[in-house]
């Protein structure tokens, strides 16, 4: 191998990386050691080579395959021209479309720090007993930014738990199985006589989460807010949380919200999410979830969060189709919705008529004493219905048919 | 047997009636020369499984399967005391007078021997292949527990001591996507996912599996399934699934495809009440019309 094409293969690599692919020098050199086995003139089998060892990830061999397409077109010469066309989402080099409504476009000056330090002045007027009471109950439509600021803050305090469920993994410990192996160890200590036996029962572990947020344009007001409910939630959380959003098409955020700062992280979600305050269209957004992802996220006992008003302009006989697939697919199917918190609201609108029959909770989420709730639902789940306590009765008011609070 | 090229390995596979894309062909290659586990990715039905038979067929050694199911431990994918055999011998111990020596009951031969036990111990002689089946399926804890021993091939059992082989056997892993499998697993792997085939390479695949099939028939077929890919549906029909359906309509000795045939025997194919709907009927008679047309 000539010097001038490992240098080629090592920028390849580069080029991958900054694309977002996870290539290591480690895969770089197994594709170097690869080398030997195959012959270099053969383009495809170069291709396939690099292809099976430097992604192991679906979701990546599209951008792989054009990235190779356009590097080794032209080797030596082209190189460092073309591929910049090629960034992606992941890491896109410019945001895209409309902004989010992640930030207010409230008085700030240009200065962040400057900004960062008035909204601490802020919390600190507002941490007082009552105030916070206000707080807790103010809709989160109606706050004003310094208010939202401090809501954010407590919302970061929240703590969040979802309850556990039996895994099928054993631990010792009271079940009714017995445990052989310990039983024999101890046993032996008496010379063989076996006056006690162990048992073994199953191992718990908290469910994991899967959200499916409304971000359309009647939900505007309280999109911000919810996604940083949203980020809180899965901080905290260890199992694993998945979190999308839609308003005509859905979009998983649950890559970007993994990065440890909070702003960057809503902000990459603002880049990766392109319909921002659009309509609405639940029932396609829920089918897109339950063909490509119910699947893959919804196993082990998984709970599904939906948070949206319901105003839904689409087919009506689709979503009704699809929140029954969806139900069939989780252990419990929770539906938040902002405008519960109003005192004369009905759910008329068609969209949560069809939905209705097919959620096991209805809940508000509209204040901080809403999440509260939540949080505590949440981690109470096992407990009210068929998990954890054996010989808990289901009652018809937990299941069947939704909770009006 | 030593494939040379990625060729001879392809047309070897072929020869076990098994049509290998190029991309699977590379990547199984590689994963023998440099030792590494080959790991598959891809929808129900498309032959994953199917590949590690055909290795361990072509390579002329044993296949050893695990598999995955959630809450699989050590004493299930490693290896087990016998415990009831081990209890019998102290009572039979014990009828002579004597007594148990925790050394002898702790011997290789009240050990049971399980799936990744087997192939290291296997490794030795003649390294088989491993398949383990579905990891998706399994939990975290397994996933972890998967990752040392696949680096260093190695277990150690406190009572008899490490077991390890310096000639690791040929390991193929599966999954459905059913879970995100831990990158770091990944990254030990080559990875290849195995799409569907396209009409020519699945025609293929039939008349390779099934020479019974009248020829007609099998294009129709193969027309069919890869227009029903073609569709919204929830569960779309794999490689096993046209196979399936082809017997099926050998077996009702039929030559040709028909609206009634089809709207019968559907249930071969789709999976899901919702996706049977959809299809039956109308759309079916539809696809049939576009398929006769196509192919014939």
């Amino acid at each position: 191998m000539n010097g001038q094409f490992l240098h080629n293969l090592l920028l390849f690599g580069r080029v991958l990386r900054r694309l977002g692919l996870d290539v290591n020098p480690g895969r770089m050199m197994d594709l170097v050691s690869a080398l030997d086995y195959i012959q270099i003139g053969n383009k495809s089998d170069f291709y396939h080579a690099a292809r099976t060892l430097l992604v192991h990830e679906r979701d990546d061999l599209a951008l792989f395959d054009e990235a190779f397409e356009l590097f080794w077109r032209k080797p030596a010469e082209s190189w460092g021209v073309g591929w910049q066309g090629l960034a992606r989402p992941r890491k896109p080099k410019r945001p895209i479309v409309t902004h989010p409504p992640l930030k207010e476009a409230a008085p700030q000056s240009d200065d962040s720090s400057s900004t960062s330090a008035e909204t601490m002045t802020v919390i600190e007027i507002t941490r007082t007993y009552s105030s916070n009471e206000v707080l807790r109950h103010k809709n989160f439509a109606e706050m004003s930014v310094e208010e939202s600021e401090a809501v954010k803050q407590m919302m970061s305090h929240l703590l969040w738990k979802v309850s556990e469920r039996r895994t099928r993994r054993k631990r010792p410990g009271k079940g009714h199985l017995i445990d052989l192996r310990r039983t024999l160890r101890r046993s032996l200590r008496a010379e063989g006589e076996i006056f006690s036996w162990s048992y073994r029962e199953p191992k718990l572990k908290p469910r994991p989460l899967v959200v499916i947020a409304d971000i359309s344009g009647s939900m505007e007001r309280y999109t911000r807010l919810l996604l940083h409910f949203i980020y809180g939630m899965k901080a905290a959380l260890t199992q694993p949380v998945e979190a999308f959003v839609f308003s005509t098409r859905l979009t998983r955020i649950t890559r970007p919200l993994q990065i440890r700062d909070l702003d960057l992280a809503l902000k990459n979600v603002g880049i990766l999410v392109n319909d921002w305050a659009g309509g609405t269209r639940i029932g396609e957004s829920l089918k897109t979830f339950n063909f490509e992802w119910g699947r893959r996220v919804l196993g082990r006992g998984a709970v599904a969060l939906i948070i949206s008003d319901g105003w839904d302009r689409g087919d009506v006989e689709l979503l009704t189709r699809e929140m029954a697939r969806l139900k069939r697919n989780c252990h419990r199917l929770i539906w938040l919705n902002p405008l519960l918190g109003a005192a004369d609201y009905e759910p008329l609108t068609r969209g949560i008529q069809a939905a209705l029959p097919h959620i096991d909770n209805f809940l508000p989420v509209h204040n901080l004493a809403s999440l509260e709730d939540l949080a505590e639902r949440l981690s109470d789940l096992d407990r009210r219905s068929n998990g954890v306590a054996p010989g808990a009765k289901k009652t018809s008011h937990e299941r069947g048919k939704a909770i009006l609070p | 047997m030593n494939f040379t090229s990625i060729d001879s390995l392809q047309s070897a596979m072929r020869e076990r009636n098994y049509i290998a894309e190029r991309g699977l062909a590379t990547s199984l290659f590689l994963a023998l020369k440099l030792n590494r586990p080959l790991f598959l990715e891809g929808e129900a039905g498309v032959g994953k499984t199917e590949v590690a038979k055909v290795i361990a067929s072509l390579l002329d050694t044993e296949l050893i399967r695990l598999q995955c199911y959630e809450g699989l431990d050590v004493h299930h994918a490693v290896y087990e005391w016998n415990y009831t055999r081990q209890m019998m011998h102290i009572r039979l111990l014990e009828a002579r007078g004597e007594k148990a020596n925790e050394a002898e009951l702790f011997g290789p031969e009240f050990l049971l021997r399980r799936p990744l036990l087997q192939a290291i111990e296997q490794s030795k002689t003649k390294p088989p292949v491993l398949l383990i089946d579905e990891l998706d399926r399994s939990d975290e804890e397994f996933e972890a527990f998967l990752l040392e021993v696949l680096s260093d091939f190695q277990i150690t059992i406190p009572e008899i001591g490490t077991i390890k082989t310096s000639n690791p056997p040929v390991v193929v892993i599966t999954s459905n996507r059913t879970r995100e499998v831990h990158d770091a697993l990944k990254r030990r792997c080559l990875y290849y996912w195995i799409d569907y085939p396209s009409f020519d390479k699945e025609l293929e695949i039939v008349q390779t599996r099934l020479p019974g099939a009248p020829a007609k028939l099998a294009r129709q077929i193969t027309g069919f399934i890869q227009e029903l890919r073609e569709m919204d549906l929830y569960k779309l029909p794999g490689v096993a699934e046209t196979l399936d359906w082809t017997t099926a309509l050998v077996a009702l000795d039929q030559k040709a495809l028909d609206p009634v045939i089809v709207d019968e025997t559907l249930g071969a194919v789709l999976k899901y009440q919702d996706d049977v709907e959809k299809v039956q009927g109308e759309q079916a008679r539809a696809i049939l019309e576009r398929v006769k047309a196509g192919v014939d």
